[in-house]
């Protein structure tokens, strides 16, 4: 059985790095500013839906990503791993979106993508961590989701197994296809990079990229249509321009505040035996410990 | 507009004949806004065997409880339970809606927002009621839901708006909000409401087959005591110390994200805003730097005292006492000199 398998994934700014460009006026992140990654959940995902590739050969991977035109570079490298292409759904007009507005542009690109059996993704980004988008993509598709999997179990006759992970236990679920699956960081890794694939895809480049090549070079990705990556635009995907971007989003956002931590007058001591031990009698005199 | 007069109302988690702690603190909260705003408190149950429910939900001040019981509405599934929230909410037009940022409101939460394209902000650390004026089109808003969270992996904190869309919809991760008991003998309304006006045959797709619960064996959320390690304490078998220091003093282990995140220990331990929030009597940071997130999750603790090598760590400047040394022979000696001095 061949599946058309979409994997939703986000480049996203490496919130532990983050610098003092890293907001825009309004409030909004200034994407450009910030070292840009791979979402890690989003490879677990990846790594599902290889392994559903794996056991249903003729399947095809599909990567979803709607960022800055240079989010091409996160289906590149999920290329590498394995996935067969990508599409990167990207507009000035999508800028600004809250989940909202992302999840109906997104569900407005696999509207128009068409054929589809199942849909992963990561369980959130990690710049937002709202988790919001895959539960929203499926109501938007009228489709079932199953949110939290740590594994997929088994697919077939029309159906998903999915393993659940959640606070307090495990629970598995059949859901029918097609459905939105998000996943876990406790599920497995994403395997690697593929030396092959490297080789074969490393030229893969989306249509603003092959604009900037010399023509020999467009001529050499033409004759090559594994090598093209799409570009799809907001009106290309018959997205209602009051439905995305800021104007899309309902909730908007009134202020942001750096976050500051009333310090205490702390007393410091060494690695000293006579200051530790008072310090344990002090915390047993008054009760702390003990 | 009319709907501002609208009521609040907090979707309640409801097993094992016990409304989550998580629900009870969102009612505590939600009482002081319905308050604010001179609304009434209402709370939504779904699931099966509700019997006096309502009696656990009064004393945190809910006014009217609404009751949806079947069989089939419990262990939650997303579709069945968000058909009624939007089939309800379509009908009495709540202003605020309010949930917990479980597994459960992380899921069913998103699924109704996109129904009936109402905002929806996740994992809040705060809600306020206040006004707003739209900076570009200069309308003015009164009495709205101020939805404050951190942004950008806890490096800012945001403070968000729904102006036109209701209800305004936010989630709030356990132990953010104080459960306290609003009055005991308060009483309120119980409505029934039945199923099938609410949810359909078919929204029941998604098939449990099977289900595990395992309670936590880690409670850091309610202990007096808390020894915490960070990335800074090197590696898996370094946590080991940390827990002889919490045996010996009765305290529980607790980590940041980056000690998680390395595998230093399990994800339940997770403390800051990502995690839990814990207010312990005694906090005790072992190689923790103290990132913006780790912080908001811990600073209310009465007492902190950080052990680090580096003496200008950012949690410093909110410890009680810092100690500037090595885990390794800072540890075992807290053990000694406790050991020595408590009998």
């Amino acid at each position: 059985m061949s599946l058309n398998i979409i994997v939703l994934a986000k480049q996203v700014p490496d919130t532990r790095n983050v610098g003092k460009d890293a907001m825009k006026e309004d409030g909004t992140i200034n994407r450009a500013a910030l070292p840009a990654i791979f979402n890690p959940e989003d490879l677990n995902a990846l790594e599902q839906a290889l392994r559903i590739k794996d056991a249903n050969p003729g399947s095809t991977v599909t990567i979803l990503t709607m960022g800055l035109p240079r989010a091409s570079e996160i289906i590149r490298e999920a290329i590498f791993r394995g996935a067969d292409t990508g599409i990167v759904l990207t507009d000035r007009a999508l800028g600004g979106a809250d989940t909202l507005a992302t999840s109906y542009s997104l569900a407005q690109a696999v509207k128009k993508f068409g054929n589809y059996d199942i849909i992963l993704g990561g369980r959130q980004a990690i710049d937002g961590d709202t988790a919001q988008v895959g539960p929203q993509i499926a109501e938007k598709l009228g489709i079932p989701q199953v949110t939290y999997a740590e594994e997929i179990i088994d697919l077939k006759d029309g159906y998903v197994i999915v393993k659940r992970r959640l606070e307090q236990g495990v629970e598995t679920v059949k859901a029918p296809l097609p459905c939105v699956v998000t996943v876990n960081g406790s599920a497995a890794e994403c395997r690697p990079r593929n030396a092959k694939r490297i080789m074969k895809f490393k030229r893969v480049v989306s249509t603003s990229e092959k604009a900037k090549l010399s023509p020999e070079e467009q001529a050499y990705i033409d004759a090559r249509p594994y090598l093209n990556l799409q570009e799809w635009s907001a009106a290309f995907v018959d997205a209602d321009p009051e439905q995305i971007g800021m104007p899309g989003s309902p909730t908007k956002v009134k202020a942001i505040e750096n976050v500051v931590f009333t310090a205490k007058e702390s007393r410091c001591l060494d690695n000293d035996d006579v200051q530790l031990e008072d310090l344990i009698k002090e915390l047993i005199a008054n009760h702390t410990i003990g | 507009m009319a709907e501002d007069k609208n009521n609040l109302i907090v979707y309640c988690e409801f097993d094992d004949g016990h409304v989550a702690d998580v629900s009870l603190e969102l009612l505590t909260k939600g009482r002081q806004l319905a308050d604010r705003l001179g609304v009434k408190l209402e709370a939504l149950v779904i699931g099966d065997k509700l019997e006096g429910v309502e009696n656990q939900l009064f004393p945190y001040g809910a006014d009217t409880v609404y009751k949806v019981e079947d069989p089939r509405l419990f262990p939650y599934t997303s579709n069945p339970h968000a058909a009624i929230l939007i089939n309800l909410f379509k009908e009495i037009k709540p202003q605020i809606c309010l949930m917990g940022a479980t597994c459960i409101g992380r899921d069913l939460g998103p699924r109704v927002s996109s129904c009936l394209h109402s905002g929806l902000t996740a994992d809040c650390t705060s809600l306020e009621i206040g006004d707003h004026k739209d900076p570009k089109t200069g309308k003015e808003y009164t009495d709205l839901l101020y939805q404050i969270r951190p942004a950008f992996g806890g490096n800012i904190v945001a403070t968000i708006v729904n102006p036109d869309c209701r209800p305004q919809m936010a989630t709030v991760r356990e132990g953010v909000m104080k459960k306290e008991i609003y009055n005991a003998d308060h009483k309120g309304e119980v409505v029934n409401l039945d199923p099938k006006k609410y949810v359909s045959d078919t929204d029941f797709v998604v098939e449990i087959i099977d289900r595990h619960i395992e309670k936590s064996k880690i409670n850091i959320k309610n202990a007096p005591i808390i020894v915490a390690g960070g990335y800074g304490v090197g590696s898996k078998e370094n946590f080991q110390l940390l827990h002889d220091l919490a045996a010996t003093l009765g305290a529980e282990v607790g980590a940041s994200r980056a000690a998680v995140d390395a595998g230093f220990t399990e994800h339940d331990r997770q403390i800051g805003q990502t995690g839990v929030t814990v207010r312990p009597k005694l906090y005790i940071a072992c190689g923790i730097s103290g990132q913006i997130q780790h912080i908001a999750g811990m600073q209310e603790s009465a007492m902190i005292i950080s052990i680090n090598n580096d003496h200008d760590a950012p949690i410093n400047s909110i410890a009680d006492y810092v100690i500037t040394g090595n885990l390794e022979e800072v540890l075992p000696k807290l053990i000694k000199f406790y050991k020595k001095n408590s009998k």
